[in-house]
């Protein structure tokens, strides 16, 4: 189903696939679009949830990996980039959900990172929220909607996952 | 009043991502003012349109900066309604045109690096770009079940996939003379070659293309760069 990059997340719809998770969202948002829409229908407004997006699937991933990998100064520094990657992204406004008072793309495109935080912060010994409050107000806001929370996956288990991968990859 | 519909491209004419936005403009008859960036000297203006990735393109419309380059397509795609629609409507062929545009952005990554490396470096380079090459090719048959449109129906159907290829890899015959290897070619790439073939004879892609020698050039000047600092 994915013959070029052999990744998940694949979605299968009538039989056909569509891979890459933005590209899938945002087909699921076309095709069912009369639902809820995830992208807001203003072209600028949409540029800047794409970008945003864009700049999360480019920088976060990595940066994360990097905390859980690394030690001692190494992880400092990961740690510091992680923090300020956020901040650029809690900087985005003052709204309920990044583009407005619905749940939307962006808040799609990050709340599933949301589920590391807590791995994150127990493998790097740092809080995540005293330095991005604004971002896990935002952040449990999203919790609230039964839509999210059954479908995030539990910290704990993440945690434990990590510390399983850490101690297979030989970084103690 | 002054600002209402004003369109101004920041770019550099050897950055392929800069061509990209240049060829959605010129397709769709949009009217824009051009301002060249010198990478070495970024200008404060684009430090401030820019703030996050400090790169081009960079397009203002009203006042208002857009980056990176597919969602300044899609934007342009968006907002612009004459022209050849850049996307499809339906929304499963959009995801395809989606994907490959942005797969096509890991095969200039790995030619990049056959630009950048001698020796073995170069032959694992060159192994891989073939590879991907080669499933762009697969894909593009997916796309294209029927072959490449003429240069008449492409004129009215032209999509951002085709953009990025043009763009990406328009310069593989420069590429080839620089470095002495085909990768891409009617031989082993037909598609990916008649699809480059056709989008050069739209008048609009045709009225801005870059020299050949003037590509070759900047060709060999990178990879000097590259190799040299690679050396020191």
């Amino acid at each position: 189903m994915n013959p070029v990059h052999k990744k998940i997340p694949v979605l299968i719809h009538n039989g056909k696939p569509v891979c890459e998770s933005l590209i899938i969202v945002q087909y699921i948002d076309e095709v069912w679009k009369d639902k809820a829409p995830l992208l807001p229908s203003d072209p600028y407004q949409r540029a800047q949830a794409r970008f945003w997006a864009d700049f999360i699937d480019k920088k976060l991933y990595d940066a994360g990996r990097k905390i859980w990998t690394t030690k001692g100064e190494e992880q400092e520094a990961a740690k510091k980039e992680y923090i300020e990657i956020l901040k650029v992204l809690e900087e985005l406004g003052d709204k309920p959900y990044f583009m407005g008072e619905r749940l939307g793309f962006l808040d799609i495109a990050l709340i599933t990172f949301y589920s590391w935080f807590h791995a994150y912060e127990t493998l790097g010994s740092f809080s995540i929220e005293a330095e991005c409050p604004k971002l896990i107000s935002w952040a449990k806001r999203c919790m609230q909607k039964e839509s999210v929370s059954k479908s995030l996956a539990d910290p704990k288990k993440l945690c434990e996952f990590l510390v399983e991968m850490k101690k297979r990859l030989g970084v103690e | 009043m002054a600002e209402q519909n004003k369109v101004i491209l920041y770019g550099t004419w050897t950055r392929p991502y800069v061509k990209r936005v240049e060829l959605a403009l010129k397709v769709k008859g949009i009217p824009y003012e051009y301002v060249e960036e010198d990478l070495r000297n970024k200008s404060p203006m684009l430090l401030k349109l820019n703030p996050i990735h400090k790169k081009v393109p960079v397009l203002v419309h009203n006042g208002k900066a857009i980056t990176e380059s597919l969602v300044i397509i899609e934007y342009i795609d968006e907002t612009w309604k004459t022209g050849p629609r850049l996307l499809p409507q339906d929304p499963y062929k959009r995801s395809q045109i989606r994907f490959w545009a942005s797969y096509i952005q890991q095969v200039f990554e790995a030619l990049v690096m056959v630009l950048k490396t001698i020796g073995e470096a170069q032959e694992k380079a060159i192994k891989e770009v073939s590879e991907k090459v080669k499933l762009l090719e697969a894909g593009l048959k997916g796309l294209f079940p029927d072959g490449i449109p003429s240069v008449d129906e492409y004129s009215k159907n032209v999509t951002l996939l085709d953009l990025v290829i043009l763009a990406n890899l328009g310069g593989y015959e420069a590429q080839e003379e620089v470095l002495g290897v085909k990768i891409i070619d009617s031989e082993k790439t037909p598609l990916i070659v008649s699809c480059i073939t056709a989008l050069i004879d739209l008048p609009a892609v045709k009225e801005s293309r870059m020299p050949h020698e003037k590509v070759v050039a900047f060709l060999k000047f990178f990879r000097e760069n590259a190799l040299n600092s690679a050396a020191a």
